[in-house]
């Protein structure tokens, strides 16, 4: 109790930075033989999270935040995405560890927990994951805690001490909202570009402290309000053809009403 | 899946609704109760057999200039119609009064619907669209009502709000639906569309969901038979509870393109530009394609990051997701993430220098060669501007 009470004390700006283990971006998935889920492939840390943990240390080096601290919610693996996080410049991480597959609510209500723990004045976590596409944990999360939200990030500005300006990308092209913090942002492709993490930086990152606990740890019970029935590969798209010059083109085209 | 029967107010009840759709702040309120007298008569009876009254609470945004529902509102209304359990209630959320007007008269013609509100905020301009407030009144207006469904667009709008509202109700929701199985049984994309997942409703209280434009903007939405539904204001209560979050945040401004051409994501032909394209002016080439086409403009990350054009033209998994008539991708490699936003449409053509592209093994028609030299020999020869 007094660690936490200290570190609260101790806080200055900290923030919370959310990451997820998700299968590469480059992988071309196959849904498995029995239709209840995808093949196993090459695991990486969520693009989206990796362009949040990004953007939580450059803070850091700009002077805007004291402490970057990154939470991750999954198998023991998940210990390897916090590490990488660790290398890019984050301080310290939590793995919260759970074997099973989790919605967006539960992973919003254990992050609730973990916000309520140590009281960051900023949370980042990525747009969406790019396995379940779901685009929920940020705004969920906000909704749980009555934070504000800037959901889809282009740009951050920390001019104000109290408030924070978030360019958003939405439909129609840019929109700008002042939030007050703290608040929960989620952050798109354009916001920024994640460094490598060089040799020095990984084995730097092996000394820093990984806190491992469970849901219940943090009082959280899940409860599932989804099941997953089955996962189906989608319909075939046939492709291929070719034309052979511009004349061609068009005469296919006209031959389809489309020109 | 769940029993609901629907119960239609009386037709005096309606009658003394009527008088009282003008809309103010004390006109609006007493409508509002006179509504919600009727649907909680309807709503005991009903709850006598342990069943709900109201079926589906719709969620749609007017913008002003828009001139009239977009394609996300209209996939919505007509999921709602043609999928979701009756009556619904419409609630119209926007940033300008007459907008806001104009929308709840379209959808009072529409079958099915048994209400309009609108109204939700006393704010003026774009803040009556924000997350914060909004989820409030949708999360009131949902306790009051009680629907068993509650359905917006899978649009950056319906993105950013309907998760919070289900943080609110506890619930957890369905995003980007692209087929219902049945009333709590839903398929939705996953993997940037390389699998699609069948996902059950298993909790209790309201299903929230989202559905994909290109998966039910093409369904007509059918016309009420008779008299229209009653356009109402918001109720004070839930106007209040949103009032309550106005303090969280604030807009500022906005940079929103303005074009004379179709809408990305109901266009019928859209000609889309990639990295090859190499610069902002040759991608202005596009332009005059995309005229004598008829369609609209669109772009692969890759052009957006290069600053060849905004972001709102971008098609793939993050960005806009499109199924026009035809698709014609130029200098565009054909990424996973680019295909999970287009490989829907009807007709795809691909023009790469590249043969081995990832893009031609999707397209119907592909052509290898110089985009350079094609595009204004394909600009030539097409007949000229529709």
């Amino acid at each position: 109790f007094l660690f936490d009470l200290l570190r609260v004390v101790m806080s200055g700006r900290r923030v919370l930075v959310a990451v997820k283990r998700a299968i590469d971006y480059k992988v071309q998935i196959r849904v498995n033989k029995d239709c209840t889920g995808v093949e196993d492939a090459k695991m990486s840390m969520n693009p989206f999270d990796e362009i949040a943990v990004e953007e939580g240390v450059k803070m850091k080096e700009n002077k805007q935040a004291d402490e970057v601290v990154v939470v991750s919610i999954g198998p023991k693996k998940c210990s390897e995405t916090i590490r990488t996080a660790l290398a890019m410049g984050a301080d310290r991480g939590i793995h919260v560890e759970i074997d099973q597959n989790l919605f967006p609510l539960d992973v919003a209500k254990v992050l609730q927990k973990v916000v309520e723990k140590e009281s960051p004045q900023l949370c980042l976590l990525g747009k969406q994951a790019i396995d379940n596409d779901c685009n929920q944990t940020g705004q969920m999360l906000a909704g749980l805690m009555n934070w504000p939200q800037g959901t889809f990030a282009s740009k951050l500005d920390f001019d104000g001490e109290k408030t924070v300006q978030v360019t958003r990308e939405v439909d129609g092209g840019l929109e700008t909202v002042e939030l007050t913090l703290p608040s929960v942002i989620t952050c798109d492709l354009r916001l920024n570009k994640p460094r490598y993490t060089a040799l020095p930086q990984i084995m730097k990152a092996k000394k820093k402290p990984i806190d491992t606990i469970t849901p219940e740890d943090l009082g959280v019970s899940i409860s599932p309000r989804l099941k997953v029935v089955s996962v189906n590969p989608p319909p075939k798209r046939e492709g291929g053809g070719k034309v052979a010059d511009v004349d061609e083109l068009i005469s296919k085209l006209e031959s389809h009403g489309l020109a | 899946g769940l029993k609901v029967r629907v119960a239609q107010a009386t037709g005096a009840e309606r009658r003394s609704g009527k008088e009282l759709t003008k809309v103010g702040s004390s006109g609006g309120e007493m409508w509002s109760r006179t509504l919600l007298k009727s649907l909680r008569g309807a709503r005991q009876s009903s709850q006598q057999s342990g069943e709900r009254s109201l079926g589906t609470l719709c969620i749609v945004e007017a913008k002003d200039g828009a001139g009239g529902l977009d394609s996300a509102s209209k996939a919505t209304l007509a999921c709602a119609q043609k999928h979701l359990p009756k009556p619904f209630v419409a609630l119209v959320a926007s940033d300008a009064k007459g907008a806001s007007e104009e929308a709840a008269g379209e959808i009072a013609s529409l079958a099915g619907v048994e209400t309009v509100l609108h109204g939700v905020s006393d704010k003026e301009g774009a803040n009556g669209l924000l997350a914060e407030p909004l989820s409030q009144v949708v999360a009131a207006l949902v306790g009051k009502l009680e629907p068993t469904h509650v359905v917006t667009g899978s649009n950056t709008f319906g993105k950013n709000l309907l998760p919070r509202v289900a943080a609110l109700l506890d619930s957890a929701p369905i995003t980007d639906v692209v087929q219902v199985v049945d009333e709590s049984t839903f398929v939705r994309p996953i993997y940037a569309g390389n699998a699609l997942s069948t996902v059950k409703f298993v909790g209790k209280g309201p299903l929230l969901l989202s559905v994909r434009t290109t998966a039910f903007g093409s369904e007509a939405l059918e016309t009420a038979q008779g008299a229209g539904a009653e356009v109402a204001s918001v109720g004070a209560e839930e106007v209040a509870a949103g009032a309550a979050a106005e303090a969280l945040s604030e807009w500022v401004g906005e940079e929103k393109s303005e074009s004379e051409r179709p809408q990305l994501d109901a266009a019928r032909v859209v000609v889309s530009g990639g990295r090859a394209l190499k610069s902002k002016e040759n991608f202005e080439m596009l332009e005059k394609l995309a005229d004598q086409l008829g369609g609209a403009l669109g772009a692969s990350r890759a052009a957006v990051d290069a600053g060849m054009c905004s972001n709102d033209l971008q098609v793939g998994q993050t960005g806009k997701v499109v199924a026009p008539e035809l698709y014609l991708a130029i200098g565009i490699s054909g990424a996973i993430q680019h295909l999970a936003g287009m490989k829907d449409s009807k007709t795809i053509v691909a023009i790469n220098k590249d043969p081995e592209a990832p893009i031609f093994k999707v397209a119907d028609y592909g052509l290898v060669g110089d985009l350079f030299k094609i595009i204004p020999e394909l600009a030539e020869k097409l007949p000229s501007q529709k």
